[in-house]
């Protein structure tokens, strides 16, 4: 796969989880990148401009621009950070304006050392290197008023910074941000100690954040201006259409019959991706000089392929392959090793088992992959609207066969990402094809290429074994994760983390979320890479990614648990997320969310009808050190045949401390129905090696009609602001599951939840 | 060539006549507010006015739409303040933004023959639009809130014009 593509380490660089949980500023993982004239020349300050920091100017009009590292998808994270820096530097927040960065390493987040976005991580991770940009800028502003007002510089603490205005009430004198620009006088530079050692605002202080301002892109998006990777126009430029395999990996091109393509008007060229990188297989991309010319002209050529040795696979063949890996006692490595689960098993009063699975998913935002790539001089540009640019630079550089630091990633606003666009796969035709014929290329994806080529939610196979002791009390668990493994794809050692059994490097990002809270004093987690899926299936990381699927395994399990020993499961969640040992804090806050969550829906208060029933559920999404406390109360009403309807998500969410509240509620919102549209709707399979569903008709994201009341209650207690993009996505599965079994009593443990699993059940 | 009457004017596209109005307006006029989603008339994306009627532009040949008006999301308003316009901003729907055009002029459609939609008809009217970022409620809410500013401004109208 792309294990083989070199990416240049030039300081070797800690991104494991470990350096998440201190919070290390690594600096590393850069790809070489030199200083290319030119390349930055959207973001060059203009000489008269102050920048007190690479992240944001201020022109002599005032105006703030903010430059963002971070990818925006609808998250909303320009405007979120231009908000942290807004709140310290005290611009008015109608003078605040977002860039969007190129890959230029200096943009990288300053705690991950990389540009990449995911993980619900930017908000936590770039709160106080934002904060600290914001303050270094009021400092020196201030400084500047007081030169500028003719004050001495012990004046300073006596200043009133406050929508762009710097004042000095006792000698009633005030001057703009944009007159202290003008003057030339705002010239004071921090060391990163000096960055340091600022004193930030506390909680107490804030005007701005915690206030629910209108996000920066939100009018461009009313009337069709922002620019999206699609929207890319070159000089010159003409365009590529896909061909992709029947195949969805390992396939190979035999023979390609152009003669019919020749014929289309505009017709340019054929060309067969030599993908270096292993990121694509099989493709072949026509260029023609309209795209509407180019895809008649894809659509005119005759392929021939060899299938490869993934040809006759298909979502049985997976799981058939997962459940005999998982049945082997030396499969995987372990996460999580507790206690001595065999002994407490073997004594248990209770023991209970049950398989949980999932089914392959694909990202499908309503943007299509899509890319457009320059040469010019030694340089490449890329235009596409990517998540992780420092990793997507090194391979559109490999299908180039140039240096990675003469690759330009051109950001965009991402028409979705979902975690699909932390791939690079879309730039590897636009690439080849701009070599090939000469000019600028932007290629576009089918909706047929996007859904059959989705690095997708792997499918996978989970076995949960529980001992319970005398008292009904959880005292053992046995849980093993199969699946394809997202990370290691990557091929950048760094993102998988030692296994606990020192067995090597496991892709945490399988397991997430089955490191729970729960004081469970004999605990095993197994991460078993399905190798057969892994190569069938490249899969990617789709919002919420593991605790997508861990949590629909744990929070299914605990409840069956609670029911076979006759309580009641919210109560029984909560007996367990006592805070011992290491869990401490954390379970509290899941506590507090659920026992919310609970009170908000009328949980176990409320007299239903028959067929209706209410579940909960609770997770500390994304991962352990990254947790905000979610729970979720859903209502559902179950017909006889089976039919689930759910009636309400009722969402609490912990986040400690909310930059935009109004945000977090659509984020959140979102995320919930997410949640659903994967529980109940959204299902993909294999067949013949190739994804079956090829459009909207087939792979069913929510619509309209069936959204159901969503209520989102944000807990802000102050602590440090997490992220709020996933973690509402991984509760509400098993809580519709768990719903339903208080409904009619129908236990579900495969994802989508189908009617008909439901009436099968509800007969068993 | 093809004439086609967009945004009202006249524009001159070199496209074959069965090819689809999507790609003259994005590529070829370079008028990308209105986008490419699914090419199967699926997902809503591409929808633009023809004649005043709401359609998929992935679905609609050039040669079906010459000498008819056309409008995009770019010619929905002058200023970009059609009352929908407006309270997709009050209302802070958009998150990835992709599918709001295509919203906007799908609901566009509705209210210019229904000032109050209920709640039902807003959806079975909505329906077709997918939004993967799932902002369907703040989706319904601006269009209630456009319904009600557009009564409300016609009834000044109407109060204002002379007997």
């Amino acid at each position: 796969m792309n294990s083989h593509v070199k990416i240049t380490e030039v300081q070797p660089a800690d991104l494991s989880r470990r350096s998440f949980l201190v919070g290390t500023a690594a600096t590393g993982l850069v790809l070489g990148y030199s200083a290319i004239s030119g390349a930055d020349s959207a973001l060059a300050a203009a000489p008269s401009n102050f920048e007190p920091s690479v992240w944001y100017s201020i022109a002599p009009d005032g105006i703030v621009t903010v430059t963002c590292g971070k990818a925006d998808m609808g998250q909303h994270v320009a405007s979120t950070m231009a908000q942290i820096v807004c709140e310290e530097l005290g611009a008015n927040w109608k003078d605040m304006r977002v860039l969007l960065a190129t890959n230029d390493p200096k943009f990288n987040d300053p705690v991950l050392g990389a540009q990449i976005t995911g993980g619900s991580w930017s908000t936590m991770m770039n709160f106080d290197a934002m904060s600290r940009a914001g303050a270094a800028g009021r400092i020196a502003l201030v400084e500047a008023a007081g030169a500028i007002m003719g004050l001495p510089p012990y004046f300073k603490d006596e200043m009133v910074v406050r929508d762009s205005v710097v004042a000095h009430p006792k000698s009633k004198k005030q001057v703009t941000f944009a007159e202290i620009v003008k003057s030339g006088k705002a010239t004071k530079t921090f060391t990163p100690d000096e960055l340091k050692a600022i004193k930030l605002k506390t909680s107490d202080q804030y005007t701005l954040i915690g206030v629910s301002v209108p996000q920066l892109d939100i009018p461009d998006k009313t009337r069709g201006a922002a620019k999206y990777g699609i929207d890319t126009m070159l000089p010159g430029m003409v365009y590529g259409k896909i061909v992709t395999p029947p195949v969805r990996y390992g396939a190979t091109v035999k023979t390609v019959d152009e003669s019919e393509a020749k014929k289309v008007p505009g017709f340019i060229k054929t060309i067969t991706l030599d993908d270096k990188t292993g990121t694509t297989t099989g493709w072949v991309v026509a260029v023609a000089n309209t795209y509407a010319n180019a895809r008649k002209a894809a659509d005119a050529l005759k392929i021939t392929y060899d299938g490869g040795p993934n040809a006759k696979l298909s979502s049985e063949s997976l799981l058939t392959e997962a459940k005999r890996l998982q049945a082997l006692d030396d499969s995987g490595q372990f996460f999580v090793k507790d206690g001595d689960t065999k002994a407490a098993l073997a004594s248990a009063a209770k023991v209970m088992e049950a398989e949980y699975t999932t089914n392959i998913n694909i990202h499908c935002p309503m943007e299509p992959m899509n890319a457009t790539a320059e040469f010019k001089g030694d340089i490449l540009h890329v235009y596409s609207g990517n998540q992780f640019p420092t990793r997507s630079g090194a391979i559109a550089a490999g299908a180039a066969g140039i240096d990675p630091k003469f690759v330009v990633l051109h950001q965009t606003w991402l028409g979705g990402g979902f975690g699909r666009r932390l791939d690079a796969d879309m730039m590897v035709p636009a690439v080849q094809a701009a070599k090939a014929v000469g000019k600028p290329v932007k290629v576009i994806f089918s909706r047929e290429n996007d859904m059959t080529m989705d690095f997708s939610r792997p499918l996978t196979y989970q076995k949960v074994k529980a001992g319970l002791d005398s008292d009904g009390r959880l005292i053992a668990l046995d849980h093993d994760v199969v699946s394809a493994w997202p990370t290691k794809r990557w091929g950048i050692p760094d993102f998988l983390s030692p296994s606990v059994d020192k067995k090597g490097p496991l892709d945490a990002f399988t397991v997430n979320g089955a490191d729970f809270f729960y004081t469970v004093p004999n605990h095993n987690v197994r991460a078993i890479l399905n190798e057969m899926a892994h190569n069938a299936t490249p899969s990617g990381q789709l919002r919420s990614v593991a605790p997508g699927w861990t949590f629909w395994a744990v929070e299914s399990m605990v409840d069956e648990l609670a029911h076979s020993v006759g309580k009641d499961p919210a109560q029984y969640r909560i007996d367990m997320l006592d805070g011992r040992g290491g869990n401490a804090g954390g379970a509290q806050r899941l506590r507090n969310t659920l026992l919310a969550a609970m009170g908000l829906a009328g949980y176990g208060t409320k007299q239903l009808p028959k067929g209706e029933g209410m579940g909960v559920a609770c997770v500390s999404s994304q991962e352990r050190a990254t947790a905000s406390w979610t729970a979720c109360v859903a209502h559902v009403a179950v017909a006889p045949s089976g039919e689930v309807k759910v009636k309400k998500l009722t969402v609490a969410t912990d986040v400690g401390t909310q930059v935009n509240p109004d945000g977090i509620q659509a984020q959140v919102s979102g995320a919930a129905l997410w949640g659903l549209s994967l529980a109940l709707y959204e299902k993909a399979t294999l067949k013949d090696g190739g994804i079956e569903q090829t459009n909207f008709d087939t792979y069913r994201p929510l619509r309209m009609s069936q959204m159901p009341e969503v209520a989102v209650n944000v807990i802000a207690n102050g602590e440090r602001a997490t992220g709020v993009g996933e973690p509402a996505v991984t509760v509400v599965a098993p809580a519709i599951g768990n719903a339903i079994f208080n409904a009619v009593g129908a236990r579900v443990r495969s994802l989508p939840i189908t009617a008909e699993a439901v009436k099968a059940a509800m007969k068993a | 060539m093809a004439t086609l009457n967009i945004n009202g004017r006249n524009m001159s596209v070199d496209a074959a006549g069965d090819s689809p109005l999507l790609w003259a307006i994005r590529e070829q006029l370079q008028m990308t507010g209105t986008k490419f989603g699914c090419g199967a008339g699926l997902c809503g994306a591409c929808t633009v006015h023809v004649n005043g009627e709401a359609v998929r532009s992935c679905q609609t040949a050039i040669s079906d739409v010459v000498g008819k008006k056309i409008t995009t999301i770019e010619g929905l308003s002058a200023k970009g303040d059609h009352p929908l316009q407006k309270a997709w901003i009050a209302e802070q729907v958009p998150q990835c933004g992709y599918c709001q055009s295509g919203q906007i002029m799908q609901a566009a459609a509705l209210l210019s023959k229904n000032m109050n939609p209920t709640r039902e008809e807003i959806v079975a009217h909505m329906d077709g639009n997918l939004c993967r970022c799932m902002t369907y409620s703040r989706i319904q809410k601006a269009i209630l809130r456009a319904a009600s500013d557009m009564r409300t401004a016609s009834n000044a109208a109407t109060e204002r014009r002379p007997t």
